[in-house]
């Protein structure tokens, strides 16, 4: 982690050309013969053919009119139209839903951000009593299975009169968000040397402002993939949301799209326009955290 | 189990000497904002996770379901007074019955759907890992076009799980799907996907491939960037080979993250519920339905069987644990400190 010892001045921009500059010491490895170079360079446009190419086959059907889509004749634009997407956001309550899903998704992001940075810093740096069973309780939380904790957990939200609320779902994706979140940034933050910390003792910052004004602000990529992934983890999750959510206006996109495919008559025209819609904002996440995801995400068990 | 308070009075300090309220207090001066900080946290878990877990260890000793739950029957009369009477069918205790009935087979398939599942989670995690640890080793080297393939390569991850189930469940359509058009194209009869069990697996596994790729890929990624430069320096100059570069520094080097993430991995894979659920929905006739959408389908469908998917719940935990307790012995084993 090169980038690390960059002052905390640096522009997010110079964390990415860190690794390079690393590589790039080694002599003769950026020499490659004609061949190798093509089968590397073969593999992974392959590779990136596959990642990329279920999203363009949905974009592209989304254009398309309802029999082209249900046709089984291979072309990838007939009869180019929009009247999928002025379906989905004009004649239904995509807009509704969206909005439900972009409140519940930016409070976890928030809140998570903001809980699993202090949590993670404090297992990271202080040496307390019930640090260890922590770290392991957040291993633990991975393995229960929703299907175990949601009968209890709504008859909880039932008693807080949450049910049928968005704040039951920010609640519930947080507790799974933050204990990934948690050890991961612990796993960032041990990497951060200590020895800022100290500096920033002597010259009289107590323990929250060493945290707010040090260290926080060095953890910026490891906080961009903690952000990402909170967003993800509220936007795309379906199953509290089929529990805790009863009326139509309080859906959000993961469960209301599903209703655009019943068992009988799908209607998938509008499943990929929908579907492509509620990508775009996923992807902006995405765009704006990607240059930190590689340096951000060497998780909690590389220091573990 | 271990749970976890924030009770401020721990059963250990380190320093022992001093008089027992004066250590207590010590202890608080000296951890107070590290508690402070963890709080927030802590009280959540405990209020949102552990005690819904005790609550449903303890559901799955009963025979709670929508039926039977409330305690009082109330009906309203032609006058318009309502009589209340106590349920005679209230639940109650019922001890190790849900477990005998779900091993014993008598409820639901927990045996072919533990198979599938280990064959699902075995097969996701082999090629997670695999494919992610080469696309990381290609990417981790000067090239050109490498943020591109980066940022190419990292894009499924940015696709929500729903949404890319939908989008493969919609490319394996039998009579209008890309994957059949393809094959049509090429010569070949189109498969029918979801009536045959397993190319009705082999669909789920495809897309929870195609999901999983880009978080390993990125963390070996980020785990490779900690390994020192000189390692291969010196070892190019002692004459290794690339293979043998990789065999010996790489991977040693990978160790760390390497066991973590196939942990977490494996842990998301059993439990990954979208996928099944909405690609294959358990076609052909719950033949590729793995525990956690089995277990949701058997007690959710119909009416609502709260005991049965509490004790279903139970034993997915019982079977993680013991996973994890085995994997990380087999990690100390080795002089594995973590």
């Amino acid at each position: 982690m090169s980038q690390l010892t960059t002052p905390a001045a640096a522009t997010p921009a110079a964390a990415v050309p860190a690794a390079p500059a690393k590589t790039a010491k080694r002599p003769g490895r950026s020499r490659r013969s004609p061949a190798k170079s093509l089968l590397l360079h073969g593999t992974l446009i392959v590779a990136s053919l596959i990642a990329l190419g279920p999203i363009v086959w949905v974009l592209l059907s989304s254009f398309k009119p309802g029999y082209a889509v249900q046709s089984s004749d291979l072309t990838l634009v007939k009869d180019p139209t929009l009247a999928n997407y002025s379906y989905v956001l004009f004649d239904t309550n995509f807009p509704k839903w969206l909005l439900n899903s972009v409140i519940v998704a930016a409070f976890t992001m928030l809140i998570g951000i903001f809980l699993s940075a202090t949590t993670g810093y404090a297992v990271s740096r202080f040496n307390f009593p019930g640090r260890r069973p922590l770290m392991m309780t957040f291993l633990i939380t991975q393995m229960f299975p929703a299907a175990i904790l949601i009968v209890p957990i709504y008859t909880i939200m039932a008693r807080f009169g949450l049910i049928n609320t968005l704040p039951a779902l920010i609640i519930a994706y947080l507790t799974i968000a933050v204990p990934f979140c948690a050890w991961m940034l612990k796993g960032y933050f041990d990497s951060i040397p200590t020895s800022l910390d100290e500096a920033a003792a002597l010259d009289g910052c107590g323990p929250f402002a060493i945290f707010w004004r040090v260290v926080l602000p060095l953890a910026r990529p490891a906080i961009a993939v903690t952000a990402f992934y909170t967003f993800l983890t509220a936007w795309g999750e379906v199953m509290y949301a089929s529990a805790f959510i009863q009326t139509d206006n309080k859906f959000t996109l993961a469960y209301g799209l599903q209703q655009f495919v019943p068992q009988f008559n799908p209607q998938w025209e509008y499943l990929t326009a929908a579907a492509v819609l509620v990508t775009v904002p996923a992807g902006v996440v995405f765009m704006i955290a990607q240059r930190h995801l590689v340096s951000g995400l060497t998780a909690g068990g590389t220091k573990g | 189990m271990t749970t976890v308070t924030a009770d401020p009075a721990p059963p250990s300090t380190p320093s022992g000497r001093s008089a027992r309220p004066s250590r207590l207090r010590r202890s608080w001066e000296k951890h107070w904002y590290a508690w402070a900080m963890v709080l927030p946290v802590v009280i959540v878990l405990a209020i949102l996770i552990f005690y819904p877990l005790f609550r449903g260890i303890w559901l799955s000793l009963t025979n709670l379901t929508e039926a039977n739950q409330a305690a009082e029957i109330c009906t309203r009369s032609i006058t318009g007074g309502e009589v209340c009477a106590e349920n005679p069918n209230r639940w109650e205790f019922v001890g190790l019955d849900n477990y005998l009935n779900v091993l014993s087979g008598n409820v639901g398939d927990f045996w072919q759907w533990t198979g599938i599942t280990l064959i699902w989670t075995l097969g996701c995690v082999v090629f997670h890992y695999g494919l992610g640890l080469g696309l990381a080793v290609m990417l981790n080297r000067p090239m050109w076009g490498r943020g591109l393939y980066r940022v190419l390569l990292v894009l499924p991850w940015a696709v929500p799980a729903f949404v890319s189930a939908f989008a493969w469940k919609f490319i394996f359509n039998e009579r209008f799907g890309l994957a059949n058009s393809l094959l049509t194209s090429l010569g070949i009869d189109p498969v029918d996907w979801f009536a045959n069990q397993w190319t009705s697996l082999f669909t789920a596994i495809i897309t929870n491939i195609w999901l999983g790729v880009p978080f390993m890929m990125v963390a070996l990624l980020g785990g490779m960037q900690t390994i020192p430069g000189e390692l291969y320096e010196a070892a190019e100059i002692d004459g290794a080979s690339a293979w043998q570069r990789f065999r010996n520094i790489t991977l040693p080097g990978l160790r760390p993250v390497s066991m973590t993430v196939i942990l977490l991995g494996t842990i998301w894979t059993f439990n990954m519920f979208p996928i099944i659920f909405l690609v294959t929905e358990g076609q052909p006739a719950g033949g590729t339905e793995i525990l956690v959408t089995g277990a949701f389908r058997a007690a959710f469908e119909g009416i609502r069987n709260y005991s049965l998917a509490s004790t279903y719940g139970v034993l997915i935990l019982s079977i993680l644990l013991v996973f994890s307790m085995f994997y990380r012995r087999a990690l100390r084993k080795q002089g594995e400190v973590w």
